[in-house]
């Protein structure tokens, strides 16, 4: 069960023709996937496009009256192989999945798909996570479109743009037998919007007729000379077929503008931004009227030669607006005037920057340039767009720079990885720092304040292969980390049997938390909670056994931080070859408060006795030092003013987020802290028994409690 | 399209700073659900992603009346310089809308919550690590149209609902959205999830920035309360509490009075009132090198600092506060336990051989500190930590038994220890105070340095032996008290010293003094 539920969202898919659906872009586009007549759908969670695949997860039932098969791909590969059921069969798919990171791992599978082409339409929903909020490397998908020739579409980024660019995306992989991807911006993932819906339409060749009619045809098997032949075709026949279709569909768009000596291309996906900051110096209005014409490339890949060079002929100049580097459609343009001999001035990576996100900032400031170049009589009587540069140079603004604290994102309250990190910290501290491979997932979180552990990342699952070839003698051992979610993707071949079958001498610590977690909490093969359409509670353990690997320790609750250390440090030290692979198993807590919390109110409110931890700190016994969070950095462990004149330092302070996860009695006591936490366990619904026992403690503690305090001097 | 553009309407464009988890998509959608019931058109986007993990993540939303048969083209993230309304859900996410350029004067009503969730960075300090809320107010006044802030995370739990709520009164009652406050409270009646509590929140909210209260600083110490007579005890015990009080009027300059008595009273509680007179007596002594012309700042820096070393943190210290009735009554509340709940507690302790021999009377102590073989028998009996339950009588009988101790707390080895370390520092001190005065002072302020228990403890004393080690190299120079300072502030700045260390090297290569 993932994170967030979308039983009401679900009921959106079910829209007829006509009905207005309102809801996320990204929500929009699985709406699209089945009024497309969409025959199976498969992916691999991961912001941006996470709620795609979990909105598909709760909506089975639907999925299923339709004849929609839908899979949580164990990779991307794993969902690019999917789309091989299009290659012989009219049967349309679709895929998803974070990019470039995704492509990166789907790439072996989508070159494949590519040379040989479709037979139905073939489309991939692309979360393209660049800029803000993106948490991998900054690429394009653009280069993998090019390299396997798969079209790239960037609609504009509202939904019935997206929608429409979601439907004509399969005609168009069908009509050039070529898989399409759909590039998805973060914020258009998450943007929320409109549009009037149609009806879902049942997919009308379906897999059942195609598994009880199956077709070959070794012409699109990529073996020579077939593959060669494919290079061809995707030459002679495929992109020229496409460029009829984009063409003939209009999927690019003209906005005309009175300005024409002057014209602005840009992908579809820069459309809302380069309006916003036209609009600022006057030049557009919030409506879609603009003064310079617009020549809006919904489609990246490939590009219409002729239309282009229409667009251009007669103008002084154009601003080509491409987000990301390198800039492959500025120097495309610039082959194509060439060739078609127009003598339009080209301004792109000139006037905006060739790395980065294209916030408004930055467009309007490109624009600028663009204008006090090629045309500074219109800028001269455009306005004057607001610029925050005066305020942020201003003294009270810049002292801000010393006083706000950057807020990384960090471990959730009550997570069961921070223990694991305590116990890592601790271990260190006796066996001195190590050489740490980190991996993909929550657990890249240690690399922060304030446990400032892990080297490298170098993508899901990876961590113990990165620390492979640290195979030598030596006084330490390499220590790498992976989460359920990266072992289950590939880390079971690439880091555990790879470092088996290399003998490798390592640590390799699994974090399982039952989920893949970073994602959204999708359940994954090691899940521990019934789904009745997924095979779960596999347990890593007996993979790896399974594999080979021989010292294996698991460890089912990982608030045990003594226990934790102590494993962490044999695993350190013991003298058996051979990776050494330590378990640490406990529920993401995210999960298991939205799961048990419900449970518990309502087991309350029936009369049942239950009980609820949560930790306290004693002020007036803390003493500030703050080595309690230097172990932990939980969000509901903070400081607090002491109230006490003769402290200087704030002290420790637990608010009433806890969860009473046990962290902070466990740290303080395997790292010998102080005495100043407690748990309090308040137990709703005492039995008779119970009250009767307190009762009578509590008047004998009580007794002493009032013998002393009036012996008790007080200066009051 | 000859006659280019058909209109000048503007959006109207709300930014939400939040964290992660703290509900900025809640409100986001709220704004969105209230605008379309409206009849307004409404876009929202957000950066969600991994930040949704406690990080800093930013929401965006515009509205506009719309035109019958157009759609408009919205931005899908705030323009700095250009943004109407900007809602912060704590202090430093107002601090940082203001870096990112989004809070204009001529343009943007900001909106902040003013408590403070501390970022890691700022609580993992073994000192003093906060972050100073005084200069985002200060900034937020001057750079914003209009500034309207209240605690809005406390208003939203003293009504049993989350920070969105407030913020949403807030947002109402500042009369940046063309909609009245029944259209704001109809939206989170739709909302259907905790309605009547949001709604208490939310008028809250909606109060507090209407009427804004003169807010207490955020840190407020508690003053100290003219010194009333004693309780408790017996009566010449009481006697002699008047005559500490006495003392401190007639021998001590108005400076350092209030700190000395928040001093005795703290001694007092610790130890017993002979005890006060002792700390008196010491910083009695201090006194005699004082001078009206610095304003007493030693005998009120003595005042302070020699309080915190005499009622130095042992077992018994430690035992007395955990079994108090004040101390259960405490617990209950902070875990809000209704009266017909039971409360169980359970405490977390870790007493080292160390610390048990620091306990024992100062011959037996030694004997066992100095046996190896007495040690290596009895360390293991200390290895692991305890957890008592104090709710029980198992837990809290040892326990009280520990805090009756105190009356031979003189006798004990840590007292003997903490009693030389006390006796040198305060000579150290003295011996300066009257060549440099002002680093006699600092050498005072040093003793913040030792705090904690086991090796935090240790750790602390490591440092002030550092800081006062680099003594010898600093004698005579005028700038002797600028070091001190500087090396305490490195030294309060992480945990391994790794700043003292850097500092100190520093030092090492200051010219010596005395060549010249």
């Amino acid at each position: 069960m993932a994170e967030r539920s979308f039983a009401r969202e679900v009921q959106d898919l079910k829209l007829t023709a006509g009905q207005e659906f309102r809801g996320e872009g990204i929500l929009a586009v699985t709406k699209a996937l089945l009024q497309s007549g969409v025959g199976y759908v498969a992916g691999y969670q991961g912001a941006p496009i996470s709620h795609l695949m979990d909105v598909l997860a709760d909506a089975q039932d639907i999925l299923a009256e339709l004849g929609v098969h839908y899979e949580a791909s164990a990779s991307e590969a794993a969902a690019a192989s999917t789309l091989a059921t299009s290659v012989m069969y009219p049967i349309r798919g679709a895929v998803t999945w974070k990019s470039t990171a995704g492509t990166n791992v789907a790439s072996d599978a989508l070159s494949n798909l590519a040379s040989g082409g479709v037979t139905g339409g073939a489309l991939i929903v692309i979360g393209e996570d660049y800029g803000e909020g993106s948490s991998i490397m900054q690429e394009r998908t653009h280069a993998y479109a090019m390299k396997s020739q798969i079209w790239l579409l960037d609609p504009r980024p509202n939904l019935p743009s997206i929608v429409r660019a979601v439907e004509d995306a399969f005609e168009l992989s069908e009509a050039s037998n070529t898989p399409v991807m759909l590039e998805m911006r973060i914020r258009a993932c998450h943007v929320h919007g409109s549009f009037i819906a149609k009806d879902n339409v049942p997919p009308p060749f379906t897999l059942k007729q195609a598994l009880e009619s199956p077709r070959r045809d070794t012409s699109r098997i990529v073996l020579p000379p077939a593959s060669f032949m494919h290079e061809q075709e995707k030459v002679t026949k495929r992109l020229p077929a496409a460029r009829a279709f984009i063409k003939a569909r209009g999927m690019n768009e003209t906005f005309p503008g009175d300005v024409d000596d002057l014209g602005i291309i840009l992908q579809g996906g820069m459309y809302n931004g380069v309006m916003r900051a036209l609009a600022l110096f006057g030049l557009a209005d919030v409506w879609g009227g603009t003064r310079i014409p617009l020549h809006v490339l919904n489609v990246t890949y490939p590009l219409l030669d002729e239309d282009l060079a229409a667009f251009c002929r007669g103008k002084r100049a154009v601003l080509m607006v491409e987000e990301g580097q390198p800039d492959f459609l500025e120097q495309a343009l610039n082959t194509i005037l060439r060739r078609a001999g127009v003598g339009t001035a080209i301004a792109g990576k000139d006037v905006l920057p060739m790395g980065g996100e294209y916030t408004a900032l930055v467009l309007v400031d490109g624009i600028r340039k663009f204008l006090e170049k090629h045309a500074p009589t219109l800028l001269r009587t455009a306005l004057i767009p607001p610029d925050p540069a005066p305020v942020l140079a201003s003294e009270s603004a810049r002292s801000l720079a010393k006083v706000v604290p950057p807020r990384p994102p960090s471990f959730c309250t009550g997570c069961p990885e921070r223990p694991i990190f305590s116990a890592l910290t601790l271990v260190q501290k006796e066996l001195g720092e190590h050489h740490v491979a980190a991996d993909i997932g929550c657990h890249l979180f240690s690399i922060n304040a304030p446990f400032n552990i892990g080297a490298t990342t170098m993508g899901y699952g990876l961590g113990p292969s990165s620390a492979s070839a640290l195979q030598v003698k030596a006084d330490k051992r390499p220590i790498a980390i992976m989460g359920d979610g990266g072992f289950w993707h590939n880390g079971l071949s690439t880091g555990i049997s790879n470092a088996v079958f290399n003998k490798h001498d390592g640590v390799i610590l699994v974090v399982d938390n039952y989920y893949s977690a970073a994602t959204g909490g999708q359940d994954i093969p090691s899940s521990r909670a019934a789904n009745g359409s997924r095979s779960t509670n596999h347990p890593i353990e007996n993979a790896v056994r399974g594999v080979g690997a021989q010292w294996v320790k698991r460890i089912d609750h990982t608030y045990s931080v003594g226990k934790m250390r102590d494993i962490l440090r044999e695993a350190l030290t013991t003298k058996e070859p051979g990776p050494k692979i330590v378990i640490a198993s406990s529920e993401c807590m995210l999960n298991r408060q939205r799961r048990e919390r419900p449970q518990f109110a309502a087991a309350v409110k029936r009369g049942e006795r239950r009980v609820k931890p949560r930790f306290g700190v004693d002020e007036d016994i803390c003493t500030g030092d703050h080595a309690c969070i230097r172990l932990s950095g939980c969000p509901s462990l903070s400081v607090k003013p002491s109230g006490d004149p003769l402290k200087e330092d704030p002290v420790a302070a637990i608010d009433n987020s806890c969860v009473g996860c046990g962290n902070c009695g466990e740290v303080a006591d395997a790292a010998v802290l102080c005495p100043s936490f407690y748990r309090a366990d308040v137990v709703h619904n005492p039995t008779g028994w119970e009250r009767w026992v307190a009762g009578l403690r509590g008047k004998i503690i009580g007794a002493l409690q009032r013998r002393r305090d009036a012996r008790r001097l007080v200066l009051a | 399209m000859d006659a280019a553009l058909t209109t000048s309407d503007k959006p109207i464009g709300v930014a939400i700073m939040a964290m992660g988890g703290q509900g900025g998509g809640v409100l986001a959608d709220w704004i969105v659900a209230l605008a379309e019931a409206q009849g307004f058109h409404a876009q929202s986007t957000s950066v969600p992603g991994v930040a949704q993990r406690t990080g800093a993540t930013i929401y965006y939303v515009e509205l506009i009346r719309p035109v019958p048969g157009r759609r408009p083209v919205l931005s899908m993230m705030p323009v700095p310089g250009d943004v109407d309304v900007v809602i912060a859900a704590e202090m430093m996410e107002a601090g940082r809308a203001i870096q990112r350029g989004l809070v204009s004067p001529d343009r943007t009503t900001l909106i902040a919550s003013t408590h403070r969730a501390l970022a890691v960075l700022e609580k993992a300090k073994p000192g003093d690590g906060r972050a100073d809320s005084a200069s985002v107010q200060a900034a937020a006044e001057r750079l914003a149209r209009r500034f309207l802030s209240a605690d809005m995370q406390a208003l939203a739990e003293r009504n049993g609902s989350v920070i969105s709520a407030s913020l949403f009164g807030a947002l109402a009652a500042s009369d940046t959205l063309p909609f009245d406050r029944a259209a704001f409270e109809d939206t989170v009646r739709a909302a259907g999830v905790g309605v009547d509590a949001s709604l208490r929140a939310f008028a809250a909210g909606f109060d507090a920035v209407r009427t804004p209260s003169n807010r207490p600083p955020p840190d407020a110490v508690i003053p100290a309360e003219p010194l009333p007579a004693a309780s408790g005890g017996t009566e010449a015990a009481r006697a002699e509490v008047s005559r500490a009080l006495r003392r401190i009027a007639e021998e001590f300059p108005p400076q350092a009075q209030d700190m000395l008595g928040h001093g005795i009273r703290r001694l007092i509680d610790y130890q017993d009132v002979a005890y006060a007179h002792e700390y008196l007596d010491r910083v009695a002594i201090l006194r005699g090198f004082d001078s009206i012309g610095h304003d007493h700042a030693l005998t009120a820096e003595a005042a302070k600092q020699v309080a915190v070393a005499m009622s130095y943190d042992d077992l018994i210290r430690v035992a007395d506060l955990k079994t108090r009735a004040s101390r259960f009554a405490r617990v209950r509340g902070e875990a809000q336990a209704r009266p017909d709940q039971l409360v169980g507690m359970t405490e977390f302790f870790h007493p080292r051989l160390e610390e048990v021999c620091a306990t024992l009377p100062a011959w037996l102590g030694l004997a066992i500190e100095t046996s190896p073989a007495l040690s290596r028998l009895l360390r293991p009996l200390f290895a692991n930590g305890r957890r008592m339950r104090t709710d029980r009588l198992s837990g809290f009988l040892p326990l009280y038994a520990v805090a009756g101790m105190r009356r031979w707390r003189r006798h004990l080895l840590r007292h003997r220890r903490e009693q030389a370390h006390l006796d040198a520092w305060l000579t150290l001190v003295a011996t300066h105070a009257r060549k440099d005065y002002r680093l006699a002072v600092e050498l005072l302020k040093c003793r913040r340095l030792i705090k904690g228990y086991s090796d935090t403890h240790a750790r602390g004393q490591s440092k002030y032996d550092r800081v006062v080690g680099a003594l010898w190299r600093l004698d005579g120079r005028a700038d002797a008290a600028d070091w001190i300072r500087r090396l305490r502030d490195a030294a309060l700045a992480d945990e391994d010293g790794n700043m003292l260390d850097g500092a100190l090297a520093t030092i090492a290569t200051l010219e010596p003094m005395g060549e010249h």
